[in-house]
């Protein structure tokens, strides 16, 4: 069935494949590393022991989403060399260092820490513990910093020179690292792990309180998440438009392609909310359209011109129906996050947020939201980038492995299987733990055994109880 | 004084490999020892023994493979081509290994699969890993910057040899852990194993090192020519003072001797490859100056580097400490 594909076509497919896996982890790790460090704090502020069961309960998820975090992770950091070894070769004196950084700055401080904050507690003692934490919550985000600061070069490249050799040569690390649209996407992406997270615990908590169980902790961490849901959203959105028109400034194509826009528009541009792009025609049919939208939104101003695909040769348009699509799914999600936050503020308000049993819901069904709005976003801005992998200097075509198509498919195949298996698992076993609300010291053997992360039986405390059971941890 | 930048880079990477395969080369070979140790307890014992640790470990090959594309692209743009298969090979046993450390214990009906996975899992690893070795030991020819042999050429009985080898000294480093962290029965039976797996590890290390020599002219001239072949004395020699030290450490019940003489073999085994490498960076097609980045990546990297490699040591050191002494098997237990 593979033979009517080419190498490029099938290495694009994995590294689609591989990152889109790869990325819903990050996402949900940097959000939760830091509501970890948050929970622990307040902890040891207020002592009060709910903080100390919430952070217990979601480090037991924050192990299994990091451990997946990590493995799909080093597929990506060997597949440049295996599949897209000439980008490796060009590109690599540049982005090859940013991801240097982010191992020796970032990956070894959350790994490093990591087995103390899982395992730690009753070693070293409390303040030493949230130090940890807070190491690994700060690892994630030093860790995004580099990694949006390569793939944001990839996209507004500044700070090279090309040698004999057609390899990118750094002139100016400053103008490389914090490359046009560096700050944008950063901010972007950890606002979005922030809300991916928000909604995650959200629903969970929306779900328990719902179901009735163990309602202090429930409404505890529906409050927090309901907050964190009513803040940040707008912030996103806002964070959005900002990237939107850094990315019209320096990559318009890929704005033509979200919008929608075949031809140019010289006097103001309408908003097309839905349609079906028909690339073949050079029109969206079907189209609900906003006059003049377009320009007031990308110019602030209803008769700005704005120009169209028209004006690009048509072998360099990126693929338009797919950003399209995956730039409204991405807006609407946002909305809706909003839309939610604003609902909570109101019964908040109302004095009805632990009861308001449509909110609940709403909250259980936006749970994956997040991961499906930072999935879209990501295709938006990658789809959007083609057909070049840094943007304007090297094509997609001219970076892939010298390989056959059969080993790529081979490969391809291995890894959708294991990926399904393996993360479906994962998947699973972490829905199964947020169903349990953390629960009293002692595990309910019968279930089988809930520790948190190997060691620990039960939720690790330093309460009287556990602690004289557990004196001999200091040895 | 002129820094030779490529040179100080080579040594690093070289530093992070080793530091790689000494490290997680005891938490793989947990997992290969798995099927000797049946018992529900005596496996979460093990894996307790690592846990808190692997995933520091496994950094360092991540620095490996991002280092080598940050100060050696060429090399990481050839190498990984020609290596295709044990490169996949390798990450899909590292996932179901990695995966394992927590899936395992959320469940009791599939545990057997999440055994099997991290067992499995740290072979498939450990085996891929030789077979990278043996396949850049016998050479990948490179053209225009590209690698330019064919689909299966890594696969060769010497390859082969060097994936076996490598499993067997994963193993011995994994019995001589488990015989420095653990108690009783367990310890017991690790020493059985680890006195095994060291005529396993030597038997193994001997034939790879008579071979080597032949694959290529250098590998012979490095070995057996003067002044070069005092190292041909001199490394055989200190690998028997770790042989020594290692099986009397094990008789004589001194229980953290046997994994530093463990780990003394893989550093004298680890710079023979080097005596017989240098100054290539993938023979006998690039040297270390040839498949170097410019000049301006390798400084940029290094001033970070000469900073946060000795703090990375000092934490990763730090946590090692805190999870000193030999694992409690009633810790799980409570």
């Amino acid at each position: 069935m593979f033979e009517s594909f080419d190498a490029t076509l099938l290495a694009r497919f994995q590294f689609a494949f591989t990152v889109s896996f790869h990325i819903i982890f990050p996402a949900f790790s940097i959000g939760l590393a830091s509501y970890l460090a948050v929970l622990e704090g307040l902890w040891l502020l207020k002592k009060d022991e709910v903080y100390l069961e919430l952070f217990n309960f979601w480090k037991t998820i924050f192990a299994v989403a990091f451990g997946m975090g990590v493995v799909s992770g080093i597929v990506m950091s060997y597949q440049f060399g295996t599949n897209w070894s000439v980008f490796s070769d060009k590109a690599g004196p540049i982005i090859g260092p940013l991801m240097g950084y982010e191992v020796l700055t970032a990956f070894f401080l959350e790994a490093g820490f990591l087995g103390v904050m899982l395992f730690g507690l009753n070693r070293v003692g409390p303040k030493l513990h949230f130090l940890a934490t807070l190491m690994v919550a700060i690892g994630t985000l030093i860790s995004a910093t580099w990694i949006l600061s390569a793939n944001s070069w990839m996209q507004t490249p500044a700070g090279f020179a090309m040698n004999e050799a057609g390899q990118f040569i750094p002139v100016d690390w400053w103008a490389i690292v914090f490359n046009p649209s560096f700050p944008y996407r950063l901010t972007h992406m950890v606002l979005a792990a922030y809300l991916t997270t928000a909604f995650v615990v959200g629903a969970c908590g929306a779900w328990h309180l719902i179901r009735k169980t163990a309602p202090r902790r429930a409404r505890k961490m529906f409050s927090m998440a309901m907050w964190m849901a009513a803040i940040v959203a707008p912030i996103q959105i806002f964070a959005g438009d900002m990237h939107g028109l850094n990315t019209l400034e320096h990559q318009p194509a890929k704005v033509m392609a979200m919008e929608g826009h075949y031809q140019s528009h010289p006097d103001g541009a309408p908003l097309i909310l839905f349609g079906i792009p028909n690339s073949v025609e050079k029109r969206v049919d079907y189209a609900i359209e906003v006059p003049k939208l377009s320009s007031l939104i990308l110019k602030h101003d209803l008769n700005a011109p704005l120009a169209g695909l028209d004006t690009i040769p048509e072998e360099l348009h990126p693929p338009v129906g797919i950003v399209f699509w995956s730039f409204r799914v991405m807006v609407g999600l946002g909305f809706a996050m909003l839309g939610i936050g604003l609902w909570s503020l109101w019964c908040r308000y109302r004095g009805t947020l632990d009861s308001n049993v449509w909110l609940h819901r709403a909250a259980v069904a936006m749970g994956p939201a997040g991961f499906v709005a930072v999935l879209a976003g990501w295709v938006t801005t990658e789809v959007g980038r083609q057909p070049y992998t840094v943007y304007g200097h090297l094509l997609t075509a001219n970076s892939v492995a010298p390989i056959a198509a059969p080993a790529v498919a081979a490969s391809l195949i291995a890894f959708i299987i294991v990926y399904f298996f393996v993360f479906g698992a994962g998947t699973f076993y972490i829905l199964r733990l947020m169903a349990r609300l953390p629960r009293d010291p002692m595990p309910d053997l019968d279930e089988g055994p809930l520790r948190s992360s190997g060691i620990m039986p039960g939720p690790a405390t330093l309460s009287t109880h556990a602690s004289t059971h557990g004196g001999h941890h200091g040895v | 004084m002129e820094f030779d930048l490529p040179f100080i880079w080579a040594g690093i990477i070289a530093f992070a490999v080793l530091a790689y395969v000494i490290l997680d080369g005891f938490d793989l070979g947990v997992g290969i020892l798995f099927p000797f140790f049946p018992e529900k307890h005596d496996r979460d014992v093990m894996m307790n023994s690592v846990a808190p640790v692997w995933d520091g470990n496994e950094t360092w090959l991540v620095l490996g493979g991002g280092g080598l594309m940050a100060v050696f692209p060429l090399a990481y743009a050839t190498i990984l081509p020609a290596l295709y298969a044990p490169i996949i090979a390798m990450v899909i046993g590292l996932i179901f290994r990695g995966v394992a450390f927590e899936y395992r214990w959320r469940t009791r009906r599939a545990e057997y699969l999440w055994n099997w996975a991290f067992s499995g899992g740290s072979m498939l690893a450990a085996f891929a890993q030789g077979i990278t070795l043996g396949a850049l030991v016998q050479g990948i020819p490179v053209e225009n910057r590209a690698y330019v042999g064919g689909w299966w050429d890594w696969l060769t009985p010497f390859s082969i040899m060097t994936g076996i080898a490598v499993v067997v000294g994963y193993a011995l480093l994994g019995s001589t852990w488990l015989v420095m962290k653990t108690h009783g029965d367990l310890a017991d039976r690790a020493r059985d194993l680890a006195l095994k797996c060291s005529f396993g590890t030597i038997a193994a290390m001997g034939i790879v090192s008579l071979w080597t020599p032949f694959l290529e002219p250098q590998y012979l001239d490095r070995w057996f020519g003067f002044p070069t072949a005092i190292f041909s004395v001199i490394v055989p020699a200190l690998v028997l003072g770790c042989l020594y030290a290692l099986i009397t450490g094990i008789r004589s019940r001194h229980d953290s001797r046997p994994f530093l003489a463990a780990l003394g073999l893989f550093v004298l085994g680890y710079a023979g490859i080097g005596i017989s490498f240098y100054p290539y960076m993938v023979p006998p097609s690039l040297t270390i100056w040839d498949a170097a980045a410019p000049e301006e990546s390798l400084s940029f990297l290094l001033a970070g580097a000469l900073v946060l490699v000795p703090i990375i040591l000092a934490y990763t050191a730090y946590s090692y400490w805190v999870f000193r002494g030999k694992v409690d098997p009633e810790e799980g237990y409570h």
